[in-house]
């Protein structure tokens, strides 16, 4: 990309300072810079739109795998504005995306000898399904980049196409009445979208419900893995403290290997629990009895905790035991309940009625637990 | 294809029939598969599948459906209860419960 390009102004960024023909030439200029899925420019009657690529290069993969791991997670977002795949006309298609750089790669790379246009609104980096929940994926946004995009000018017909999940945001039949647009929901799925175009627009009911199989379940597995290093970090110092204690007090002779041994084999069932919590919860979601998800993580505890003190720490002592029946489980229970999050079935209302049997009994169990845990060190 | 169902009898969901003209939009924008029209007009025939995302009702050109709109975030409803704002988890999600707009 031309230095000259990226001064330029941003569509839903121009500067009262900037000359009135530029503002003219570039209002629908979305400004992506030098980004690496940018293939030059199209001329279009309203200026240059820029050309995506329908292929996902080194960058866009190294940017993927480190967005799912957390890193720079929140700033992983696309310059709104309108773009165009292929040699768009004024019959093409128009495909409307958030501004997520997930959301936005996985549309691209299933457009592939297409030619249309899309339009990236500003969801403030945020995916389509929780910017539209959000409402920053919503009907006046969808309005305003219409607008700005002068996108009219370039359309003979007036129809967009809004993925499924940004529903919850937008108003079809205002957005109708308000601009005279129509919106066409189209699938859940990116990968769906070269079927719904080629058959008029029309999905099927599997195109309308989002998966939830088991890579969807652990596809947010790496960020509550990556969440759990700081708790992880306090318990070892916790065990730590309390072995270093316990040593002290018995009189006996300090060394340290042993401490650090004790410490990390103390450590090692609740990292078990939390694993359990992080990994298997999701993964065996639908074969664990019951309905709301701190109970099924309290059930897959459970049985680690009976696997735990009867066979690899056997044989435990009552105070043992009842300490880890009490800790282990309550960690599935409580990361199972946080899972709530990242399923696509889950409501406010449920989640709130589980919250309130859910989070009581974790904080009694816990509290009873840890101080049990402690006794253990001293008696 | 695997329906997932949360909580039975939890959501907050209501269908106003006297007001609908059975267009169908319900059936398309739901992600649940909650509605089914029969009989030219819609029925809601798997209640405990919905998850509140308040599509149906803000695609409703008769308004004929009421839904409290959330996210089924308990992290998100536990940072709300403590009052600590902008702190989020999930796929880039950024929710917080304050920020829905009213229905």
């Amino acid at each position: 990309m031309s230095a000259e390009s990226k001064k330029l102004p941003m569509a839903g960024d121009l500067h009262e300072t900037e000359c009135c023909t530029v503002k003219e030439v570039t209002a629908a200029y979305a400004d992506p810079g030098d980004a690496n899925w940018v293939k030059g420019e199209f001329e279009t009657a309203i200026g240059p739109v820029h050309r995506i690529a329908t292929t996902l290069d080194r960058q866009d993969l190294t940017g993927s795998v480190k967005a799912r791991w957390g890193v720079g997670r929140m700033n992983y977002s696309v310059a709104p504005g309108l773009y165009a795949v292929g040699n768009p006309n004024h019959l093409s298609a128009v495909l409307v995306s958030a501004n997520y750089k997930l959301s936005f790669d996985y549309l691209r790379r299933e457009l592939d000898g297409l030619d249309l246009w899309i339009l990236v609104l500003d969801t403030q980096g945020i995916n389509v399904w929780c910017a539209a929940g959000k409402g920053s994926f919503g009907t006046a946004e969808l309005i305003r980049m219409v607008h700005q995009s002068r996108l009219g000018e370039l359309i003979s017909h007036r129809t967009l196409v809004l993925p499924q999940l940004a529903a919850p945001g937008v108003s079809a039949h205002q957005v109708r009445k308000e601009i005279g647009y129509k919106v066409v929901y189209g699938p859940v799925r990116a990968a769906d979208i070269p079927a719904f175009l080629n058959t008029g627009n029309k999905a099927d009911r599997t195109m309308r419900h989002p998966s939830f199989n088991l890579f969807d379940r652990l596809t947010l597995t790496p960020i509550e893995l990556a969440a759990l290093f700081k708790p992880v970090l306090l318990l070892t110092v916790f065990l730590f403290l309390l072995n270093l204690l316990s040593q002290l007090l018995s009189g006996g002779n300090f060394i340290p290997t042993l401490l650090l041994e004790q410490t990390f084999s103390d450590l090692a069932p609740f990292i078990i629990s939390a694993l359990i919590g992080t990994i298997l919860v999701p993964a065996l979601l639908p074969y664990i009895p019951g309905r709301a998800l701190a109970w099924k993580g309290w059930v897959l505890g459970i049985a680690w905790a009976l696997i735990y003190t009867t066979i690899i720490a056997a044989p435990a002592g009552w105070l043992q035991t009842t300490a880890y029946f009490l800790t282990l489980p309550v960690i599935p229970a409580f990361l199972g309940m946080n899972y709530t999050g990242s399923t696509t079935y889950t409501s406010l209302s449920g989640v709130v009625k589980e919250m309130n049997y859910a989070l009581p009994l974790i904080i009694i169990s816990a509290s009873l637990g840890l101080t049990a845990l402690i006794g253990t060190y001293f008696i | 294809m695997m329906k997932f169902r949360y909580l039975k009898n939890v959501v907050t969901l209501r269908l106003d029939q006297s007001k609908c003209n059975g267009c169908g939009m319900c059936t398309e924008v739901c992600p649940q598969q909650v509605y089914t029209i029969k009989d030219k007009m819609s029925h809601i025939t798997d209640r405990d599948a919905c998850l509140e995302c308040s599509a149906c009702a803000r695609n409703c050109p008769q308004q004929a459906i009421y839904v409290r709109q959330g996210v089924g975030c308990a992290y998100a409803v536990l940072m709300d209860k403590l009052n600590i704002k902008g702190k989020c988890c999930g796929d880039a999600c950024g929710c917080s419960l304050d920020n829905i707009p009213e229905h």
